[in-house]
């Protein structure tokens, strides 16, 4: 029986190979030049990167669907168990607690670093965001959790900053040139570093609770 | 002839040899642990093959949210289940 289903397996999967090698040696449709489109637009964009500019001004709604895509993962992990409580006690010593001091402040630069870049070359908002999400776990390994007395009550406000700035961002448009998310040219640039410096921070939040997830499912168990 | 040809192609290959073997390691690895370690250098290797393919911004999610992230959760949930184990022999 298991080896019925082994061979089902592997036709299943040669087949997918099959499919995949055809797809990948069919000539490509002509005539839409993505890139040279994207380059020709490219100055209206508020960022130099084109990535970037796909992702936050030309194809917005899509990253804003992300956002809430993280939040409704939030969502799914808090209905099963609430954030397990801080500890408080005294930080972990030894190496760990040694490595995190001299990281930590390493971390949050880079992540704001990898922000600032994404204007002009490879970054943005998520690597950012998970970078400082990096930066609260390994606070919370070695024993530096104070920092979740703050957000253990404001965890909603905190996890949906980033998608409702979008949302008042998008709102504006919507009502200024009558286009959603159709940024202005004049002040693309400044809108889209306010709506990732907010996903940076909403995307942290977020994961670190993600990390902390459920305290106390075992508890609950029968 | 045919060697020297294949020659800047080596780190390539090699890049998909490792990335099969780990992904192999990760999936069929018994010891938990052992498994989200492979997980963790598949990612790392993932990241690297981005960059072959000359698209760092994925590489840069790969390595922070995939290799990172995902390996951190991993691990947490790797450590609840080890502590389940210990209670129900």
């Amino acid at each position: 029986m298991k080896r019925a289903g082994s061979a089902v397996l592997a036709l299943v999967l040669a087949g997918l190979a099959a499919l995949m090698a055809w797809i990948v040696t069919r000539p490509v449709q002509p005539g839409r030049d993505v890139p040279a489109h994207i380059a020709g637009s490219i100055g209206d964009s508020g960022v130099s990167h084109p990535v970037t500019a796909v992702l936050l001004n030309f194809r917005g709604y899509d990253t804003l669907l992300e956002l809430v895509v993280l939040l409704v993962a939030l969502a799914g992990v808090r209905c099963l168990a609430p954030l397990p409580p801080p500890r408080g006690g005294a930080p972990v010593g030894g190496v760990l607690s040694e490595l995190a001091s001299l990281l930590l402040p390493v971390l949050v630069l880079v992540a704001l670093y990898l922000l600032w870049a994404g204007a002009s070359r490879p970054g943005g908002a998520f690597q950012g965001g998970a970078l400082l999400a990096a930066a609260g776990i390994l606070a919370l390994l070695a024993g530096r959790d104070r920092f979740l007395w703050r957000f253990e009550h404001r965890l909603w406000p905190l996890a949906s900053l980033g998608v409702g700035v979008f949302l008042i961002v998008a709102a504006g448009t919507l009502g200024g040139s009558g286009v959603l998310l159709g940024l202005p040219p004049g002040h693309a640039g400044t809108l889209i570093l306010v709506i990732e410096g907010f996903a940076l921070f909403s995307i942290a939040v977020t994961l670190v609770a993600l990390f902390l997830g459920t305290g106390e499912l075992e508890d609950r168990e029968p | 002839m045919a060697a020297l040809n294949l020659l800047p192609l080596a780190p390539d290959l090699f890049l998909v040899v490792a990335l099969l073997f780990t992904a192999w390691r990760a999936l069929y690895t018994r010891a938990l642990f052992p498994a989200v370690v492979f997980f963790v250098a598949f990612g790392m290797l993932l990241a690297l093959a981005w960059m072959r393919l000359e698209a760092p911004d994925v590489a840069l999610a790969e390595t922070a949210i995939g290799a990172g992230l995902t390996g951190a959760l991993l691990m947490a949930a790797v450590a609840r289940l080890r502590g389940r184990d210990e209670e129900r022999p």
